[in-house]
């Protein structure tokens, strides 16, 4: 009976699709979001802009007695010069440097605050998480932008960059620390955690290797949304003059600069500025996005 | 061989008189589109359906037994392929528009679903939903009246309490009761098919046979044809009359539940077979194992797509596909080449000692 | 469910009293009224202020005691006073503006001004979001849905300010082109205009279109992703298949099953457009010139008016809380696996 039966090859089961580990899966499927790779590079782009662009042009932000005043945007000033005489693309460069710095200190600083409380809190729970949950909710009761501007619109010897991205880093991470702290309390449920432990894995073990790996997708995408987040801050806080002094600038001392020019002679002092905040913002928030479709492992319906 | 199977069934064949053909599935092909190309998750099945009979399909995950019932019902997603044809009592379902096939679904065929905790609305009551399952199709029936029905529906599928349980939310029944409550919405307008598609799985061994019996005595009260989808080949035994086995897609074997259980002629159905534990068997028998797992269903390889896992393979078997032949003068038929080798084989003949698990090493041999 | 409305006001009381002693040391530290006062004085007078009237100033402000005890009296009054503070009692505190301005009378005045803009604000914005938000889904990758969400992008990028910025420049250009008045661009109402409630009202209606049009667009879009998302996730339910197998029509199963349960997770982004809306009515309030909270927060925390920034930070701290409050028990009647006890 057996002479007739073969012996199996199991090599030979058909393992027909690629295999890839998880960041090449995120990565190709990041990349094949053609509007997240656009935005990304725009978003490059703009970042060279700032921070590369003043070591190419000619013109810093600062006064210069020989621009003239009012200039449309020519050769010369292919972004006009406002009323006294800056030169609006040294000006927009140094602007966008640093509402840059502003917005990608805070993205860090708020991002990793929140991911800390939001991943001891839902870790440990019980009285850490009572506590710290009761100072989410105290801060989130005090109405952001009043306190924000007061603390930063009342700094003696002026705001710097600097200052901005602390107030804002100190309040803004209560959006973070909700999600990290959300994602920790139901990733703590699943069986895998239950299954480390009980091959003895330690607190810290299974804090580092099993549920930061997986709240990472969380983080990331937190992060991007702060950056966004923060430039629209930083700069509403400029324009109220509650925010980065003269004689540095911010893209929202621009924009409060341009006055009433929307419709005017002027335009080029209002617009410039302001698709620069649009641009930085919007093109975070595509990449933002791509990432999150790309890290959702749900869809990753790749047969190994 | 004698084998013991579900009790419900000792006495041989039920007694059901076996009429016209309600339901005709000709070569139905489904595809999906995917990240890696199309998925061509059913790959050809056929069969009929005659009003009063009970088919089981059975097969692993990803053999393409539930996409075929959600195509014949229309449920699948708009950038789903689907090739083929279904015909309950003539009529072409396959590509009719909404209002059509919602006059349909739910009247004539009805389908249950597998996981009773989400298939219900939690935010309507068991009562409102089964009330709307009536008055959708009869839309002159007043609103006391199909309550009326809702809790005689209830109180057939097996609900204590009905009059009260009517008013009750889905959570706050059990998921055996939600499911019940399914099976009374499917049979809720006497349709001529119910599909089952694994009603049992997400529950206890113990509401299992609760759920079971609901569903038969639904069956009964409006001689609905039941197409019950399952891996569980225990709830095949005592629930079926003819059997339909599928794998990567593809039936491999159809026949009635006796010429199935008692004279598989595939590799895959004797293998489905070996690994049920049984009652008349020695202590210490070892299950014999079907190694490995299904096949990618995106690039499926040419050949018999069982090949990998079977100990019959031979180098015929990883060229051609066979196709499904009849092993005798009855309606059973079985996609093997070699279906004749396997008369009068058990399960351990096939897939016992030779059949080395690499994982395992040289202590198997042990208990033979 | 009267209970648990009980219940969450007591549990209120401590997190509000918290925010209060956390404010009141955040806006200490950022600003000294008496400081401020004194450059001010001399910026117009040029010459150095006399001690006497610095010991005047701070004992008008209560800038002569510790901050503990300020806070303390800022809370009860209780102590030696001026028979001006005390929130218990009903007192504000002192204005840096003089002993005439009381803060209380100056934020009930602007009061409704404020809350009317933020409240057509915040129906006007999350209406705006589930009707996209559900177009998206049920159309989800149409033409329609991919104009929907790339218009939402760039919402959510737009600065209120500048926005706002834009369109009442916007309206006064148009007002100028066509020389009528019909786009209402600067006040809140108009002047001296006396009347009763309904009719103040309908006279301040046509002076709210411009700026609840800013706040609407400027704050839909994140809501009307996460309402997107929740209807997909409806769509794709079990009960939706169900209800399709049942032989429910589309368009029906849409309104009654979808839509229904699609609708839960406004409660939970519902009092967060408050919070927002209050956040913009700030910027909005100034570019407008209307009179409102927003504006007096503006303008005390230029003066370092310590009390009226407190006074501002508790009334927003109380409607946010208020708001929750609503979400929570919208909760409730929305969806019946949660009921209090």
């Amino acid at each position: 009976m057996s002479d007739s039966i073969k012996r199996t090859d199991y090599s030979a089961e058909a393992i027909t699709t690629k295999e890839r580990s998880q960041w090449e899966m995120v990565l190709r499927r990041f990349l094949r979001h053609r509007l997240a790779v656009t935005s990304l590079i725009l978003f490059v782009l703009i970042v060279l802009f700032a921070y590369v662009g003043p070591f190419l042009w000619k013109w810093d932000h600062t006064l210069h007695r020989e621009i003239p005043s009012l200039a449309g945007p020519t050769l010369d000033h292919p972004f006009g010069t406002d009323q006294v005489g800056h030169d609006m693309l040294g000006a927009v460069m140094r602007a966008t440097r640093q509402s840059l710095n502003v917005a990608l200190t805070v993205a860090f600083g708020a991002t990793a605050i929140g991911s800390i409380v939001g991943a001891v809190a839902g870790f440990y729970r019980g009285i850490v998480d009572a506590i710290l949950m009761r100072i989410v909710d105290i801060l989130f009761v005090i109405p952001f932008l009043v306190i924000t501007a007061a603390l930063a619109g009342n700094i003696s010897g002026g705001t710097t960059w600097w200052h901005m991205a602390i107030i804002l880093a100190v309040f803004g991470w209560l959006g973070t620390a909700r999600a990290v702290r959300a994602e920790v309390l139901s990733l703590r449920e699943k069986e895998f955690v239950e299954a480390a432990r009980s091959v003895g894995g330690s607190d810290a073990h299974i804090i580092f290797r099993h549920l930061i790996p997986n709240a990472t997708s969380i983080i990331i995408v937190s992060a991007t949304l702060q950056i966004a987040f923060a430039i629209l801050a930083e700069t509403t806080l400029s324009y109220l003059n509650l925010g980065i002094q003269p004689p540095d600038t911010s893209l929202g001392l621009l924009i409060q600069n341009a006055g009433g020019s929307a419709f005017n002679e002027r335009w080029y002092l209002f617009y410039i500025p302001g698709i620069f905040i649009i641009l930085i913002a919007l093109t975070i928030n595509f990449v933002g996005d791509g990432l999150r479709d790309a890290m959702d492992p749900r869809q990753t319906m790749v047969r190994r | 061989m004698d084998v013991t199977v579900n009790g419900t069934r000792a006495d041989g064949t039920r007694d059901v008189a076996k009429g016209d053909i309600v339901l005709e599935v000709e070569d139905l092909n489904v595809s999906f589109p995917s990240d890696d190309g199309p998925v061509h998750a059913v790959r050809g099945v056929n069969y009929e359906l005659r009003r009063g009979q009970s088919l089981g399909i059975v097969g692993e995950s990803g053999s393409g037994k539930s996409v075929t019932s959600l195509a014949i019902m229309g449920l699948l997603p708009k950038t789903t392929r689907i090739t083929g044809s279904a015909r309950l009592e003539g009529r072409e379902l396959l590509g009719l528009g909404d209002a059509a096939l919602s006059q349909i679904r739910g009247k004539r065929i009805s389908m249950i679903f597998q996981d009773p905790l989400t298939s219900l609305n939690p935010v309507y009551t068991v009562g409102a939903q089964l009330i709307e399952a009536i008055r959708v199709h009869y839309t002159d029936v007043s609103k006391k009246e199909a309550r009326d029905q809702a809790i005689e529906l209830l109180d057939t599928v097996g609900i204590p309490n009905p009059s009260q349980r009517v008013d009750a939310y889905p959570h706050e029944l059990s998921g055996g009761m939600r499911q019940r409550v399914v099976i009374a919405i499917a049979m809720a307008n006497n349709p001529d098919v119910i599909i089952a598609d694994e009603p049992t799985t997400a529950l206890d061994v113990t509401v299992q046979a609760q759920v079971l019996e609901a569903l038969e005595r639904a069956r009964e009260r409006v001689h609905a044809a039941l197409i019950l989808i399952t891996h569980d080949l225990g709830v095949i035994a005592g629930h079926t009359d003819d059997v339909l086995v599928m794998y990567a897609g593809r039936p491999v074997e159809v026949g009635t539940v006796d010429e199935i259980f008692y004279e598989p002629r595939m590799p895959y159905t004797l293998g489905l077979l070996g690994s049920l534990p049984r009652m008349d068997e020695a202590r210490g028998h070892r299950l014999s194992t079907v190694h490995g797992t299904p096949p990618s269903m995106v690039h499926l390889p040419p050949g018999c797509p069982f090949r990998p896992r079977c100990p019959m393979a031979r180098d015929v078997c990883a060229e051609t596909e066979p196709d499904l032949l009849p092993t005798g003068p009855s309606g059973h038929v079985s996609a093997c080449h070699f279906a004749d080798e396997l008369e009068g084989k058990t399960p351990d003949e096939v897939f016992a000692a030779d059949t080395a698990d690499p994982d395992l090493g040289d202590d198997q041999e042990e208990d033979q | 469910m009267l209970a648990f409305t009980f219940r969450r006001i007591v549990m209120m009381v401590p997190i509000l009293l918290g925010a209060s002693i956390l404010s009141f040391a955040l806006v200490e530290t950022s600003g000294d009224p008496v400081q401020e006062q004194i450059f001010l004085i001399e910026q117009s007078t040029g010459d150095p202020v006399s001690p006497d009237v610095v010991e005047e100033l701070e004992a008008q402000l209560y800038y002569d005691r510790s901050m503990p005890e300020r806070y303390w009296l800022w809370l009860t009054g209780i102590g030696e006073t001026n028979g001006d503070i005390g929130l218990i009692q009903g007192k504000w505190g002192p204005s840096v503006e003089g002993p005439t301005t009381d803060i209380g009378g100056e934020v009930g005045e602007r009061f409704w001004i404020t809350v009317r803009l933020v409240l057509l604000a915040v129906v006007a914005s999350v209406g705006i979001a589930i009707l996209t938000g559900v177009i998206s889904a049920v159309k989800q990758y149409s033409a329609v849905d991919y104009l929907l969400t790339l218009v939402g992008f760039v919402c959510l990028a737009l600065p209120t300010f500048w926005f706002a910025t834009l369109v009442k420049e916007a309206g006064v250009a148009l007002n100028g082109a066509f020389g009528t008045d019909l786009f209402k661009t600067y006040r809140d109402s108009t002047r001296g205009f006396q009347g009763n409630g309904w009719e103040v009202l309908l006279d301040a209606l046509p002076y709210m279109i411009l700026p609840t049009f800013v706040l609407m667009l400027t704050s839909y879009a994140s809501m009307a992703r996460y309402q997107r998302a929740a209807m997909l996730e409806v769509l794709n339910s079990d009960y939706v298949r169900l209800a399709r197998a049942k032989g429910v029509r589309n368009r029906t199963v849409m309104r009654r099953h979808a839509l229904r349960t699609a609708l839960i997770p406004i409660a939970t982004f519902a009092p967060l457009a408050i919070v927002t809306a209050m956040g913009g009515s700030l910027v909005v309030e100034r570019i407008f010139g209307w009179n409102g909270l927003g504006a007096y927060a503006y303008d005390s925390i230029k003066a370092a008016d310590s009390f009226a920034v407190m006074a501002y930070l508790l009334i927003a701290g109380v409607l946010t809380l208020i708001g929750v409050l609503i979400s929570d028990l919208l909760y409730g009647v929305l969806d019946p696996r949660i009921r209090y006890e």
